[in-house]
């Protein structure tokens, strides 16, 4: 069987299930990225509270889930949560062994890591607003919630773009670990259609190409909306 | 909290620990030496290699490190041309294939951060050692390196701690540094918090380490930027940020 049968849509070919596998990569990683974004938002909130013990969890967060290798983490959710599942699993008298779905574990564990990426980058956003916009909205009366709601996400949603875009790729990427799961992403089944077909090089090169083609059109998609948004800056501030 | 068992878990790991420093110690050497051609070829060596550098970034650094490590681990050894030659001896062993990928993978990254470095030197500087006779390599040599280096010194360090932490991957083809080990302790233990938690804490211990390590390289580096000593204790300090560029 030619290498283009192989990689085709026929009988034998693995060409649909690396199109699917594609895009359950895709979507394990936007869900990653949601979720990210919410323990992101969380973390920043903590790293920017006046609390100090805030202040800690959230520097602890950061620390601890930039400096584990991403493997580990995606273990620890995964053999972690499945082992929290079947401790609750037997709260309600189920005896036996529950696992935590290996979509859910990866988007968590990846998510996880994006959401310690995530929490810089809009600690970094908020930071770059004008102090004189929030003085501003202040002296015409805005309170606390309406300043936050007006002023600073808007804001922070533009300054944020480029480094979202490079947490993207990065949980790209990090996505691939997920395979270790079993769940049936690109990797996953790249590494499998070579196992069965002993054709390890044919399917790890397409595996890679597929890999390229998500990174270059996300990273195009990010660059598009980064100069859409751009359009709202001022120009000669340095912002671009 | 069960001490007994976080000491023995932190013993069984720190022995992986070795494992670990050498996939990374092995693949950094080799990615920076990869690094400096890849930059060579970008900005000397024509049209050609130019464009081949270019796409070695591309292709090394938009697909993910554990493909290219199966890659070379499961995708070579399929060829009889390469089991036959003289390299696979070094191909055969699990723990150079994972040396390889990651040296691979971080040449890519590390080609970007030496180039970023490059564009920091004043082309004013360049211009005044050619003025008094300097040329090739000891312009290379008395300027341009040392600028570079020191210009890329904080993206350096973000990209080698990257790399201590890649260097899990190499549990995947069953080399057992600390995270192969770990996992082999969690489905043994069925204990995933403890002993993530050692794990993870030998990891930010070495990547402190190296942290320091580079910022201690880059004060060396940098006398030229420094404040003179007070005499008196009056006055701010300057911060990283206002002396980070010249």
């Amino acid at each position: 069987m030619s290498w283009i049968d192989l990689i085709g849509f026929g009988p034998n070919g693995r060409g649909g299930l690396l199109l699917w596998a594609t895009l359950m990569t895709l979507s394990v990683t936007a869900a990653s990225l949601v979720i990210g974004a919410v323990f992101g938002a969380g973390v920043a909130a903590a790293k920017l509270s006046s609390s100090r013990l805030a202040r800690v969890i959230g520097d602890a967060y950061t620390t601890i889930l930039r400096g584990a290798p991403e493997l580990l983490v995606i273990y620890l959710v995964y053999f972690g949560g499945s082992q929290a599942v079947s401790a609750i699993g037997r709260l309600f008298q189920y005896e036996g062994f529950l696992g935590l779905p290996s979509f859910l574990a990866g988007a968590l564990a990846v998510g996880m890591i994006s959401g310690a990426y995530q929490a810089e980058v809009y600690r970094g956003a908020f930071h770059a607003i004008a102090k004189g916009e929030i003085e501003a909205a202040r002296s015409i009366g805005m309170g606390r919630a309406l300043r936050f709601r007006r002023i600073i996400i808007p804001q922070i949603l533009r300054f944020s773009l480029p480094g979202l875009g490079n947490v993207w790729q990065l949980s790209l990427k990090d996505s691939a670990l997920i395979s270790v799961t079993g769940l049936a992403e690109l990797m996953r089944t790249s590494q499998l259609a070579a196992g069965s077909t002993r054709q390890y090089f044919l399917f790890f090169i397409v595996g890679g190409i597929l890999y390229l083609v998500l990174t270059t059109i996300s990273g195009q998609l990010f660059a598009a909306a980064e100069r859409r948004v751009a359009v709202s800056f001022s120009h000669g501030l340095g912002r671009s | 909290m069960d001490f007994e068992f976080l000491a023995s878990t932190f013993v069984t790991l720190v022995k992986a620990v070795p494992t670990t420093l050498a996939l990374f110690g092995a693949s950094v050497v080799l990615g920076a030496a990869l690094a400096v051609v890849l930059v060579v070829m970008r900005t000397a060596g024509g049209p050609i290699l130019s464009t081949f550098s270019r796409v070695y970034v591309f292709i090394f650094r938009g697909s993910p490190l554990l493909i290219q490590m199966f890659l070379i681990y499961y995708g070579l050894g399929q060829f009889a041309v390469i089991r036959d030659s003289f390299a696979w001896p070094v191909l055969r062993e699990p723990y150079w294939c994972a040396v390889l990928a990651l040296a691979f993978c971080t040449a890519g990254y590390q080609a970007e951060i030496i180039r970023g470095g490059l564009q920091a030197v004043p082309p004013r500087e360049i211009e005044a050692a050619r003025s008094i006779g300097m040329s090739g390599f000891l312009l290379v040599r008395r300027i341009i390196a040392p600028i570079t280096l020191r210009a890329m010194l904080p993206a350096y360090s973000t990209e080698i701690i990257l790399m201590v932490k890649s260097t899990a991957l190499a549990s995947l083809v069953t080399v057992w540094e600390v995270t192969g080990t770990a996992q082999r302790l969690i489905s043994q233990t069925y204990r995933t918090m403890e002993v993530f938690l050692v794990a993870t804490l030998i990891y930010l211990v070495i990547n402190f380490i190296i942290v320091r390590l580079v910022a201690l390289l880059e004060h060396r580096l940098s006398p030229h930027l420094r404040e003179r000593p007070r005499i008196s204790g009056e006055g701010r300090t300057v911060t990283s940020l206002e002396t980070s560029h010249d």
